[in-house]
């Protein structure tokens, strides 16, 4: 017998594995849970319908705008080239392909169609994410901007630039969204609009009140993060920059918010990832982004539970995307 | 060089303390002042008011023939001339030690950028740290952020040097290498106010010592005079507890 008893190192029960795969099995018992629920409410899933909402061919038809007689079909490229002629006035047609409807001579009435093609089309969805993502990227621009600018004012020691900055950030913040984006479409928008059209103006489309809703939204919140980042600083660095004899503005722009820029990036991700849920509150005044689109899409199709989450991954596409570009540049600015 | 009259400072906040009482005192150019005291006895406050981080309520601060407490006086020009060392270096961490020395140079003195590194390097190289020049300051240690910071001021070409306990966030076996560098810096002449707790270096290196107690300049002397003589009972007790 061996007295020493070579001790089997006890196989360590991966606890982390252990709940890993619990995670994973409660993931797949949660999904099918809801599928069997579906079922039960006799809702029929049609994934299949989807990819119309992204991308669709439509057939377009090209109609005869007056009354004649077809004079001449060439070819040019792959586009067929119709003249239509009223004897005075003559008309040309492009139609691309050659799926035509009439021939050489043959007379044609307004409205006829004289040839049709078809051409890929952005579904409703594609149309709304579009919108979604410019006017998210226009209110961050601006929201920065504002919130930059607030939050220097609200720590300044002039009493003017300060107040304005307390005022703005309080009421902001104090107020619903959904107001605001209202105020600013119903009254506001109303206002200037007609103020522009009594000067013989342009007119100011929807959109932009949408947008500055949210940028001046955002900017509130944006300042308090600028605010703190900046305050956050210790004061010796504010000296130190001020004993080599820079200005206040100088020592800020070379010493100050270079170092504020990185603490302030995370705080800002999340206003930013915030903002663009939040943009989804604009269909309320006709802004067609990626929630109304959604809507729009439901109420014609009938299928609630394929475009509601369809809707949802595509924010979650845009956020993620928004948190990974932050992540690089917070590991960017590390490394300095 | 420096011409103090009659300087009051109060603070309001946290609460009412009086820094400064009717301080006057005259440092002639080439002349090394290190002003000791106990804690909150004014002498931080002192020195700071001579760069104009603290206002002075009143009186009258001269440097260079110019009045500093003049609202008509640019500030930034005199702090050009006047350098400054924190207790906590205060270096800028989003620059690397090259862009610390040359920042203010570029910035303010409207130096071209290889002037400005060719300076910085010479200065760097003076105190010991040019071989970290493209390192940051989070790399260095206590004792090199300080010697970065004196080359920081230098860079600047200043009349006078302030130093505000430029030692007391060492650790001890740092205290000397920064010393070493303002031993060396009051041999080449420079005019120089040091507030600091390190008694060997006032003794070896002042001119004249100044002791300090709540806000007011109690005794002034030479060293020898200051270490072996003093006049005041305020200032033997202070002695007895430090030595």
């Amino acid at each position: 017998m061996n007295d020493t008893k070579t001790v089997e190192p006890k196989k360590e029960f991966d606890k982390n594995l252990f709940w890993k795969a619990v995670y994973a099995v409660t993931l797949v018992c949660v999904c099918l849970g809801f599928y069997w629920a579906t079922t039960q409410t006799d809702y029929i899933w049609r994934w299949n319908r989807i990819p119309k909402y992204f991308y669709y061919i439509d057939d377009v038809n090209v109609t005869a705008e007056i009354e004649g007689e077809v004079t001449s079909i060439t070819k040019k490229d792959d586009d067929s080239v119709v003249i239509v002629s009223d004897g005075t006035d003559s008309e040309h047609y492009t139609i691309p392909g050659s799926d035509l409807m009439v021939d050489v001579g043959q007379t044609v009435y307004m409205g006829d169609t004289i040839g049709t093609y078809s051409e890929g089309r952005m579904g409703l969805l594609v149309e709304g994410t579009i919108i979604t993502i410019e006017v998210s990227i226009v209110s961050i621009i601006f929201g920065i901007l504002i919130g930059l600018l607030t939050g220097l004012s609200r720590i300044s020691t002039n009493p003017f630039l300060k107040m304005s900055a307390i005022t703005y950030i309080e009421i902001i913040r104090g107020t619903p969204l959904l107001v605001q984006i209202m105020i600013w479409y119903f009254v506001l928008g109303t206002i200037i609009n007609n103020l522009l059209s009594k000067a013989g103006l342009f007119q100011i489309p929807e959109l932009w009140f949408g947008i500055a809703s949210l940028a001046i939204f955002a900017g509130a919140y944006v300042a308090e993060i600028v605010r703190a980042g900046i305050q956050s600083i210790h004061k010796g660095q504010m000296e130190a920059a001020r004993s080599l004899g820079m200005t206040k503005t100088m020592a800020m722009i070379k010493i100050i918010l270079p170092q504020a820029f990185k603490r302030i990036l995370p705080p800002l991700a999340g206003q930013f990832i915030s903002l663009i849920k939040d943009s989804s509150l604009l269909g309320v005044i006709a802004i067609r982004e990626l929630t109304k689109a959604t809507r729009e899409a439901v109420t014609t199709s009938l299928m609630p539970y394929e475009l509601w989450f369809v809707c949802g991954v595509l924010y979650l596409v845009i956020t993620f995307t928004l948190s990974m570009f932050v992540q690089y540049l917070e590991r960017r600015t590390a490394e300095a | 060089m420096i011409d103090v009259k009659n300087v009051h400072k109060t603070f309001f906040v946290p609460h009412e303390v009086q820094a400064l009482h009717d301080v006057s005192y005259h440092i002639n150019p080439g002349e090394v002042v290190v002003v000791i005291g106990p804690s909150g006895s004014g002498k931080s406050t002192f020195l700071r008011c001579l760069n104009r981080l603290e206002k002075a309520d009143s009186g009258h601060i001269m440097i260079d023939g110019v009045d500093i407490l003049d609202s008509k006086t640019n500030i930034n020009k005199v702090r050009m001339e006047v350098g400054m060392v924190f207790q906590s270096f205060n270096l800028f961490p989003h620059l690397t030690v090259l862009e610390n020395v040359t920042v203010g140079q570029t910035s303010v003195r409207k130096r071209g950028k290889k002037e400005s590194a060719e300076k910085a390097m010479t200065l760097l190289n003076k105190v010991g740290i040019h071989a970290k020049a493209n390192n940051f300051p989070a790399q260095l240690s206590g004792g090199q952020m300080q010697r970065v910071a004196i080359a920081r001021a230098l860079a600047m070409d200043p009349k006078v040097m302030l130093f505000d306990e430029p030692t007391s966030a060492l650790d001890p076996e740092m205290v000397g290498e920064v010393l070493d560098v303002m031993k060396a810096l009051a041999k080449e002449g420079m005019t120089m106010v040091v507030v600091t707790h390190e008694m060997g270096f006032a003794r070896e290196v002042a001119d004249q010592v100044v002791f300090m107690d709540e806000g007011k300049i109690v005794e002034v002397g030479t060293p020898e005079h200051f270490f072996t003589d003093p006049q005041h009972d305020r200032t033997k007790l202070f002695l007895s507890q430090i030595l």
